[in-house]
């Protein structure tokens, strides 16, 4: 099937703006007929994921594109990066590595993408609106974009994105569209405690839970909190688009989307109907672990998706708790928090950042442990508050994970080993 | 034994090689190795087998967009597959497929085949990828 373009498409594909936005098209075209799409439609902002992996091949791509004039025609902001670009020398990251990133990040912001290195870009700069066409990259953000902001886009990944971001367009095909847009599964939460539905925990563990049963289905949970917080619906949507393809979900009476039933599942009967039980959900969050209680630690690691101003308030009670008990960081354990210059920016005018610094934190911005260097050799188990970093950190980085709390995390660096909290996720 | 399948081309191209055959989708991003070609994820079925130059067989990719960029590197390094046959069509893998055809004038050949033709094709048959779609293969020893 040949694709229906547009005058300013054909314009676009004969060379009209330049070799980049010709190549960027091509692509678009080519990637419309895979699709089965009858011809491309309008986005009005992108994020880029593709600047956050250093490959020679990404690396080759994005300069080939800024070389030839690329220039982005729509507010574009960026993923993380594949470094710290102001500290990344106090992390130990090999300077030919570090030379690479900076080429690569230099052709993005070349082409006129604003560097915002967050993957957490619904907590910044151009938040989206709901049932904005946008074109937007990392698995995390495109979840929260569709279900919590009611924002419209496909799982643009590499190269695609910056495609998009060139040219304003994209194939119009899957959630871009409202038909396709539907509740497929019901999962209803069952007897679930308010106190336990509150907890942040609470959240990772059943976005794995529910990547791991929708895979890329949408599902629709019934039973969610409506005072869900922004980060609580952030870890939900970074572990469920880990453990599954999730890039859309409903939550009767809390996403936007979905004030009733029958509007989630726009007039359809659900496929399947779940029920999720306190039970299953600690097996998710059991699932989320490779090391028992005790278990020596390493590192922690927080801030994936990127820590908001708001969880590094969260931390600094915690750790400000544990100073005035006069204990501090274990003497052999490092404890490092991702986050993103914006988030920072503020922090700088808190007055809780000696808080994190005397305890012996250690801040890293615009990147993250997956794609940047620096997690060091001899690290054997790691811990973290989050299910995405979790889900991903044996396989990348080789380690053993511990998954718990944010409060568990700071007692556990506190006495070098993994703890639980007595409290927490006990059978009512 | 040579038999002719009819194939959708996803990524137009000739190619030619030996089957190599999955019965599960493959997350290339963390899958494979995008320097030696080897699949490298200890869960999948053709665990520590490599997929350069051979024809790969494989019902689709499975999660990260990231594999996108696998693919197209391990194209750049020259030890990606020959082609690829799917029973659906993956945007992900034909992203890969079409940036490195675009960077480097190499592509992959992607051809999506009809389930009963998908499952027709059997280890090491010699396959030949022609830009139309058609799926020539060709069974060397028959199973007595």
């Amino acid at each position: 099937m040949s694709v229906k373009l547009s005058e300013r498409d054909k314009g676009i594909l004969a060379g009209r703006d330049g070799k980049a936005a010709q190549m960027a098209m091509r692509i678009l075209v080519r990637m419309a007929e895979v699709c089965d799409a009858a011809e491309l439609m309008d986005v009005s902002a992108a994020h880029i994921d593709g600047c956050g992996l250093l490959s020679q091949t990404s690396l080759e791509f994005a300069e080939t594109l800024a070389t030839l004039g690329g220039r982005v025609c729509i507010p574009t902001t960026l993923n993380m990066g594949p470094l710290d670009l102001q500290n990344w020398r106090q992390f130990g990251i090999n300077e030919d590595f570090a030379a690479k990133a900076i080429r690569q990040a230099k052709c993005y912001t070349d082409m006129g993408c604003i560097p915002t290195w967050t993957c957490a870009p619904y907590q910044g700069y151009l938040t989206p609106r709901f049932g904005q066409q946008i074109a937007w990259g990392e698995s995390n953000a495109i979840c929260y974009a569709n279900s919590v902001l009611g924002a419209r886009t496909n799982r643009y990944g590499d190269f695609i994105d910056i495609c998009a971001a060139i040219t304003g367009r994209v194939p119009k095909c899957g959630l871009h569209l409202k038909e396709n847009r539907k509740g497929q599964l019901l999962l209803r939460l069952i007897d679930i405690a308010p106190a336990i539905m509150q907890s942040n925990v609470f959240y990772a563990a059943l976005g794995h839970l529910i990547g791991s049963v929708a895979e890329d289905k949408i599902p629709v949970i019934e039973g969610l909190g409506i005072d869900a917080s922004s980060d609580q619906l952030k870890h939900l949507c970074a572990a469920a688009a880990s453990s599954g393809a999730v890039a859309l979900f409903h939550a009767i009476g809390v996403t936007p989307e979905a004030n009733t039933l029958e509007q989630a599942f726009g007039g359809t009967e659900p496929e399947r109907v779940i029920d999720i039980t306190l039970s299953d959900l600690q097996k998710a969050k059991s699932d989320l672990s490779t090391v028992a209680e005790r278990a020596n630690l390493d590192l922690v690691v927080l801030g994936c998706p990127h820590f908001s101003f708001d969880e590094f308030r969260e931390l600094a009670k915690l750790m400000q708790a544990q100073t005035e008990k006069g204990k501090t960081l274990g003497p052999n354990v490092r404890f490092i928090v991702i986050s993103c210059q914006s988030s920072y920016a503020l922090l700088q005018r808190s007055d809780f950042l000696d808080v994190l610094t005397d305890f012996g934190v250690e801040i890293t911005l615009d990147t993250c442990i997956f794609h940047t260097p620096m997690v060091s050799g001899d690290t054997k188990v790691i811990m973290t508050n989050s299910g995405k970093c979790a889900y991903y950190a044996p396989g990348e980085l080789g380690v053993q994970v511990a998954f718990g709390s944010m409060a568990e995390c700071v007692r556990s660096a506190v006495e070098g080993c993994v703890l639980r909290e007595e409290l927490t996720w006990k059978e009512s | 034994m040579e038999r002719i399948l009819t194939g959708r081309p996803i990524v137009a191209g000739s190619a030619k090689g030996a089957a190599l055959v999955s019965k599960e989708p493959l997350s290339f991003w963390g899958g494979l190795c995008p320097r030696t070609g080897q699949i490298i994820d200890r869960r999948h079925e053709r665990s520590g087998a490599n997929v350069t130059g051979r024809v790969f067989v494989l019902p689709q990719g499975r999660g990260s967009s990231t594999s996108s960029a696998t693919l197209a590197e391990s194209i750049r390094a020259g030890v990606a597959p020959a082609a690829i046959i799917n029973l659906k069509p993956d945007p992900i893998l034909a992203l890969g497929s079409i940036v490195s055809d675009e960077l480097y004038h190499r592509g992959v050949p992607i051809v999506v085949l009809t389930e009963k033709d998908f499952f027709s094709i059997k280890e090491n048959d010699q396959i030949t990828i022609e830009p139309d779609g058609k799926v020539l293969v060709c069974t060397k020893h028959s199973a007595k």
